[in-house]
């Protein structure tokens, strides 16, 4: 399969603080990729030279053979939409204008948004199961369902690749499982190409095709699920004690994490 | 709709005044010279409500903070200090526009300077820089002007809450220009401006450059109101509730709020101005005061009833 994301010698962080170091990475189109590792690795950051928030210090990443640094910022987000963590709104728009306004990439200015642009972005909230939202205020919604919403607009752009920013951090198990099993089904059905942050090890190894367990700004270990969230990698880079079973449904690894004070008990 | 209760403001506001006059008389010879007074009267209120009204919603996305307002930025106390040193050093008042309107540009690059930092600016330090350098520079003018017994400066108080009497009609016509120029090109900008309210970042990843839009509305911003103050003085609360108001009604969407602000505010102001002149004629009532007044519990109303829905 052709690569969708070459990443080559990739460094960047803030001002002097170099906080991805000399990454090298490739993504499949259709790969479901998760980013793992502790706070303050580097994830975020990756992701968002990934996104071109921040530009690299050092190395470049290609776009399906297109250096994303040299590419109109309109160009580039018509390829890749973004989905950050929690995104409040505090102005009253309604759920349909913020899903419209994944179109502004393919707009010109002062373009008025045509049919097809408003048929793009009903059915992306039909999709999302977000279309009897369609007329709510953005500032009155859940956090479920403003995440459903904050998707929808991402695919309104039409982006053969998603970024998202731990999209299940604020949400409870039913809407993690929502959401994941929303973005599976995008990955499968149009062969959308997904990288997400992801803090869940368990989700992201229920989910992801492949992961990166990233530690000081640097890939510790990646490959499969299977392979990459094994005891031993999670024990070094999380500084932790942790059991790797399998979830007995879908076979995939399950991480049980150990309290310190249950190891070594004093009596 | 607007435009229809703009063009009956105008009437209206050509009808009244300190001396009441029927239509068909106004256009009377002897009567040409008011006729034209109250026409000047009018386009300077309805320019400066507009000009006020789409900076103020231009700044108060690219800030995202509620409490923007054209002047925020420096460019009243600005406008300010450099008027009172040109009455100080005697400088001809023909000027006096010219160099408050210059005062009131750099006032506003100085806060851009200030607040800039690696090239990008965000929108807390300019906020906190503009807060900044607003108290300073009220803090020279109020200096100066106790510490001078020129008794010209004793008009400077005019500045404070606004004067809509403007008798150049070549300054009106260069201000109009200014603020119908401006306000097309953040016109131009507001999808732009529906990006960047849900958020810096989020505008980024719609691909917007926001450095650069930001750069070029604080720009026309600084520009608009610069002109504005040089005419008209400090004109309150249009360009901080306006947008409110209009938002509380149209929505938040810039494509439609900002023509209908613009609107809004110009009729707004046309009405103010009407109630300044004729409440106590023959005095005025400086139009800041009444544009508090009314706008205020006008406010309120459309805040309640947009809670209550």
């Amino acid at each position: 399969m052709e690569n969708l994301l070459a990443i080559t010698a990739l460094s960047g962080g803030y001002h002097n603080n170099t906080i991805i170091k000399d990454i090298s990475l490739e993504i499949k189109r259709g790969d479901f990729l998760g980013i793992c590792g502790p706070n303050g690795s580097g994830k975020t950051t990756l992701l968002r030279l990934m996104s071109r928030v921040m530009a690299p210090q050092k190395g470049n990443i290609l776009l399906l053979g297109q250096d994303i640094a040299s590419m109109r910022l309109k160009e580039f987000c018509r390829k890749t939409a973004f989905v950050s963590q929690d995104a409040t709104i505090n102005f009253a728009f309604t759920v349909f204008e913020v899903a419209l306004m994944g179109r502004i990439p393919h707009l010109k200015r002062l373009q008025f948004e045509t049919e097809r642009d408003f048929d793009i972005a009903e059915n992306a909230l039909k999709v999302t199961d977000a279309l009897n939202l369609k007329e709510k205020r953005i500032d009155e919604l859940s956090s479920g369902e403003r995440q459903r919403v904050a998707i929808a607009k991402a695919l309104t752009q039409e982006p053969i690749l998603l970024l998202l920013d731990e999209p299940t951090s604020h949400l409870d198990i039913g809407h993690q499982i929502q959401v994941l099993d929303l973005l599976r089904k995008l990955n499968r059905q149009s062969n959308l190409t997904i990288v997400t942050v992801l803090h869940d090890l368990n989700l992201a190894g229920e989910y992801c095709n492949r992961v990166i367990l990233v530690n000081e700004g640097k890939i510790f270990k990646q490959g499969c699920p299977e392979e990459v969230l094994t005891y031993q990698n999670i024990e070094s880079v999380y500084k932790t004690a942790v059991v790797v079973n399998k979830n007995p449904v879908s076979g995939k690894p399950y991480v049980v994490l150990v309290p310190a004070d249950t190891l070594c008990p004093r009596n | 709709m607007l435009c229809a209760i703009l063009l009956a403001a105008i009437i209206a506001g050509l009808l009244n005044g300190a001396v009441g006059i029927a239509f068909a008389q106004l256009l009377f010879k002897e009567n040409l010279p008011i006729f034209y007074l109250r026409l000047m009267r009018i386009l300077t209120a309805g320019v400066a409500g507009a000009g006020l009204a789409v900076c103020g919603i231009a700044l108060q996305a690219i800030l995202r903070n509620p409490l923007a307002e054209p002047y925020l930025l420096g460019s009243s106390s600005g406008a300010g200090l450099f008027a009172v040193i040109a009455i100080i050093t005697g400088i001809s008042t023909i000027y006096l526009p010219f160099i408050a309107f210059i005062g009131a540009l750099l006032a506003t690059i100085l806060v851009y300077n200030l607040a800039r930092q690696n090239n990008k600016v965000s929108e807390q330090s300019l906020v906190l820089s503009g807060v900044m350098v607003s108290v300073a520079l009220s803090a020279v003018i109020i200096f100066l002007i106790s510490t001078s017994n020129n008794e010209t400066l004793h008009g400077i108080t005019w500045w404070l809450w606004g004067n809509l009497q403007v008798y150049d009609v070549k300054l009106l016509s260069v201000v109009s220009a200014i603020v119908i120029c401006g306000s097309a090109i953040i016109y131009i900008f507001s999808q732009d401006l529906n990006a960047i309210s849900i958020g810096e970042e989020e505008a980024i990843h719609l691909g917007i450059d926001i450095e650069s839009v930001k750069k070029i509305l604080i720009l026309v911003t600084a520009l608009i109101t610069a002109g504005i103050v040089s005419i008209c003085g400090i004109i309150g609360f249009v360009g901080l509730m306006i947008p409110h108001m209009a938002r509380l009604v149209v929505g938040p969407n810039h494509k439609i709020l900002v023509p209908a602000a613009a609107l809004g505010a110009a009729i707004f102001m046309i009405f103010c101005d009407i109630l300044s002149r004729v409440i106590f004629a023959p005095i005025e009532i400086p139009i800041g005061v009444i544009t508090a007044i009314l706008g205020v519990p006008a406010f309120i109303f459309l805040l309640k009833r947009g809670q209550s829905r």
